[in-house]
């Protein structure tokens, strides 16, 4: 028996879901989302776990889904203090770290920024020697002063071993209670973003105990026994432990998500997800039954880093969305009534005209009390209903490669609001349970985790360095909870450095695989 | 023209223009923004003047990058290098640079010379060498007028300096190029010394402003919700060749280049048709089965199809969604001695230069059914 439980926070709802061991759903459950997002998560967990049917011996697995690091970043709410050392001098030194960040966010993160000398050069020799002096000297700023330390060091990706060196010498000096993020553990190439990257997830460090552990307690309290996973951007899972280190690995882990639970309700590995919410729509698309990256750097809180992101579309369009006409124009959203859907909608009694008013005086949902729609007559509604339908289908056109049309699936609580018609989509996908996709796809997520090195082919064959290159790949999957012998590479990019002599190229190596019922996260106790 | 003070702003704007006429070469422009951004709130706005402002026997000197995009996002300079080799220049000559002058407007070396001028405290001519970015120190209009690319001075992060004199600036390109591996893959140089009366004639006017106005005309698009693709051709006088998806990806490397082809799968209305392009850092020729639409020196730039933003040749990956454009080259590249030193021949290929024609704009089709 090893069912899953999987929670998914939405700007709305939070959903809960309870598969059993052939992936199919046991129970389900939506709770309101809450300001600090916790509260929300215990709730659902609560009532999912007093559903018909539901056997809390038999869960084995929690996968949450959490908005926690997004809202902390957003909001500039709970972030440590940290230090920020970057080794590369007497290079770099034009551009000293958190130079492009808002001035708020940096302020709240950091005042103690040092570049020191060390760092490597692309083919791994020194760029300077380590300075003790000067490492004593950073340490004693740093002592009793900060909540965590992020470690960047120049070519760390090619060379770790300054990175590797200075976190044990900080971890000895400021202790164990001081968490230490290490550059080339979570970014590629591009020493900016890598830092950013680096810097976020130490600035995270007090809000992912907090939220991880807190999941982790509020399971033990509820008497289960199951390991923890989060869900990651690129709609793949990492275990707790793993988590806690990386908490910026959290981000936007929500449409991904989504994709992932449309592709699996639907059967379908190449299609468009359209996720409409309470609040918004995310449409993104499915490639091999993974979601389709994005192209271009992205800003997290307005900093630049180069993580893997869903290439999605969001817009202000859901369940709760306000319509407004006014002068024979009609405007649906940004903003919505959100979870009071049911105090404020027109047919549950309020006062409000929402896209479900106009959903259910279409006829095409059953909600509330229709009667109360006497005044949203059909020529009301059709106009409405056509722009909701338009907003859909300029999404659909954005990201679709072909003008033939592609398959559709419609999940989220607020896809209600859209027709079976849709131009652009060759067929409509509506699968059973498509109001908890979210949470079915962080339930059934694989666990997945990416290397990105250079390797000189003048010292490995290429053979010997796509060999090595997956090998790493697998390994650190399985660090991730894969089970290493059902683990795949899912990509894997060669890519030759401009202008170096020959042979020196950078392999990119993803790897995912089903969960490993031996994986190494942690397990939630009752202690 | 007026002399104007180079904002903040204006790099933004520089950078965007330097990464279209960069040809998918030259490197992502977003450090050398940053560098000169910086070099801005320590130092000042520099100004940026007219080539025909500059005294005729007053000196310019181009401070450049050398080496590997690639290395330079990860090593960042130490950030006075550049004035570092400039002013060993100055020193070498026994001569003061009245201003400074941008190699190539196109990736990188577009904004190196803004940090420069703002040290220094000197004008940044309102020119370039190219109008685009090219791959090899050689592959200069003022080599064209028999300008010296030496005395040639550079140095690394380190404090390592490097006089080159040379016999050509072949050479140059040769011995420069192998002194940027060993000093770590990247290094700044100050080069082809020339004094105003020269770079009157052998480089060319208002690139500086031509970059700024093509990254001004993509941010009031995108603020104004326009077509951006179709401004950006306008202001370019350029030509949509392609749109699609990247469905291979070829990249090896062959002499220290990074040298590939990609094939794009066309998409809408050139659904059916696939386009080669072959790259050698800089795109250098696109087609269509045998068809040639574009060859160097004309400029060839993908774009990502959503946002027409320029793709560097590092940053293509297979699944891309793109836009490819054709845009015309200086007319100083098209004489016969412009396209004999960087035209299809000197890149290996046995085809002719065909120039682009001028504002082909966003609806010309492919070639296989333009004669229908």
């Amino acid at each position: 028996m090893s069912h899953r439980l999987g929670i998914d926070v939405g700007g709305t709802h939070t959903d809960a879901v309870i598969l059993d061991e052939n992936k199919r759903l046991v129970a389900k459950t939506k709770a309101r989302t809450t300001p600090d997002v916790t509260s929300g998560i215990i709730q659902a967990l609560k009532q999912i776990l007093e559903q018909p049917g539901v056997d809390r011996c038999a869960i084995a697995f929690a996968m949450l889904g959490t908005t926690h690091c997004t809202n902390a970043i957003a909001e500039r709410k709970h972030l440590s203090k940290i230090g920020v050392i970057r080794m590369g001098a007497p290079a770099t030194l034009s551009i000293p770290p958190l130079f492009s960040w808002p001035a708020d966010l940096r302020d709240v993160v950091t005042d103690k920024m040092f570049i020191i000398h060390g760092g490597h050069e692309f083919d791994g020799r020194e760029i300077s020697k380590l300075d003790q002096n000067e490492i004593d000297g950073v340490i004693r700023e740093l002592v009793g002063k900060v909540d965590a330390v992020a470690v960047t060091g120049v070519f760390a990706p090619v060379n770790p071993a300054h990175e590797k060196w200075l976190g044990e010498r900080l971890r000895s000096a400021l202790g164990e209670d001081v968490p230490i993020t290490l550059s080339h553990e979570i970014g590629s190439l591009g020493l900016l973003e890598r830092e950013n990257a680096a810097t976020l997830n130490s600035a995270l460090m007090k809000t992912a105990q907090m939220a991880f552990s807190g999941f982790a307690k509020a399971i033990a309290k509820e008497g289960l026994r199951a390991q923890l996973f989060l869900g990651q951007n690129d709609g793949t899972l990492m275990g707790l432990e793993y988590a806690l280190r990386y908490p910026i690995l959290t981000i936007a882990s929500g449409p991904s998500n989504s994709l992932r639970g449309g592709a699996f309700l639907s059967n379908l590995k190449d299609a468009i997800v359209v996720d409409v919410g309470g609040t918004t729509t995310d449409v993104g698309v499915l490639v091999g039954g993974f979601p389709r990256e994005s192209a271009v750097a992205v800003d997290i809180g307005g900093v630049r880093t180069n993580f893997r992101m869903p290439d999605l579309i969001s817009i202000g369009l859901g369940g709760g969305s306000l319509v407004r006409r006014d002068n024979g124009s009609v405007r649906v959203g940004p903003d919505s009534v959100g979870y009071r859907l049911e105090e404020e909608a027109i047919v549950f009694g309020g006062r409000t005209l929402t896209a479900t008013d106009i959903a259910v005086a279409m006829g095409r949902a059953n909600l509330g009390d229709p009667k109360r729609l006497a005044k949203v007559t059909r020529s009301v509604a059709k106009p409405v209903d056509r722009l909701i339908r338009q907003m859909v289908e300029g999404c659909i056109d954005r990201l679709k490669l072909s003008p033939a049309g592609v398959p559709v699936v419609l999940v989220g609580g607020g896809s209600i609001l859209l027709p079976d018609e849709i131009e652009g989509a060759s067929e409509i996908h509506r699968p059973t349970n498509f109001d908890v996709a979210n949470a079915i796809g962080v339930a059934i997520a694989p666990v997945s985790a990416e290397i990105d090195r250079l390797f000189s082919y003048a010292q490995y064959s290429r053979q010997e360095a796509l060999q090595e290159a997956q090998k790493l790949a697998i390994e650190k999957a399985r660090l991730a909870g894969a089970d290493p012998n059902n683990t795949e590479i899912v990509e894997l990019e060669e890519i030759a450095m401009a202008y170096l002599p020959e042979h020196a190229v950078r392999i990119k190596v993803k790897a995912a695989g089903p969960l490993s019922p031996d994986s190494t996260g942690i397990r939630a106790t009752a202690s | 023209m007026m002399r104007t003070r180079i904002t903040h702003q204006d790099v933004d704007d520089i950078a965007v223009g330097g990464a279209v006429l960069g040809a998918g070469g030259g490197g992502d422009p977003y450090l050398g923004k940053l560098m000169a951004q910086r070099a801005i709130e320590q130092y000042g706005p520099p100004e940026l003047i007219p080539l025909r402002e500059v005294p005729d026997r007053a000196l310019i000197m181009l401070p450049a990058g050398i080496g590997a995009p690639s290395v330079i996002i990860e090593k960042i300079p130490r950030g006075d290098e550049a004035v570092g080799v400039l002013k060993a220049l100055q020193k070498h000559l026994g001569k003061k640079a009245f201003a400074v002058m941008s190699a190539e407007v196109g990736g990188l070396n577009g904004t190196i010379p803004i940090s420069v001028a703002a040290r220094l405290k000197i004008p940044v001519v309102d020119a370039d060498c190219m109008g685009r970015a090219f791959p090899e120190v050689q592959l200069v209009i003022p080599n064209l007028y028999g300008v010296s690319a030496t005395p040639l001075i550079m140095a690394d992060e380190k404090g390592n300096q490097i006089v080159l004199s040379t016999v050509s600036n072949e050479w140059t390109e040769l011995l420069s190029r192998t002194m940027a591996v060993r000093m770590g893959g990247f290094a700044l140089m100050a080069l082809y010394p020339m004094e105003g009366r020269i770079a009157k004639k052998a480089t060319l006017p208002g690139m500086v402003s031509f970059c700024r106005r093509i990254g001004r005309t993509l941010r009031s698009a995108r603020q104004h919700k326009k077509d951006i693709l179709a401004e950006l051709l306008k202001v370019t006088k350029g030509t949509r060749l392609f749109k699609g998806k990247i469905v291979n990806l070829d990249r090896r490397v062959e002499k220290g280049w990074n040298l590939g082809e990609l094939i794009i799968q066309g998409s809408d209305d050139f659904r059916g048709e696939s386009m080669k392009i072959d790259f050698q850092n800089e795109n250098l020729i696109a087609r269509i089965g045998d068809k040639i639409l574009a060859t160097v020196p004309d400029l060839i730039t993908i774009l990502d199809q959503d946002t027409a933003y320029p793709i560097t040749t590092e940053g293509l990956k297979y699944g891309l969604r793109v836009t490819v454009i054709g845009m015309p080259c200086h007319r100083k590249w098209r004489t016969p001695a412009g396209i004999a030193l960087a035209g299809p021949h000197h890149f290996g290929y046995d085809v002719p230069y065909q120039p682009l024609k001028a504002n082909g704009g966003v609806r010309k089709r492919h070639v296989s059914s333009a004669g229908n």
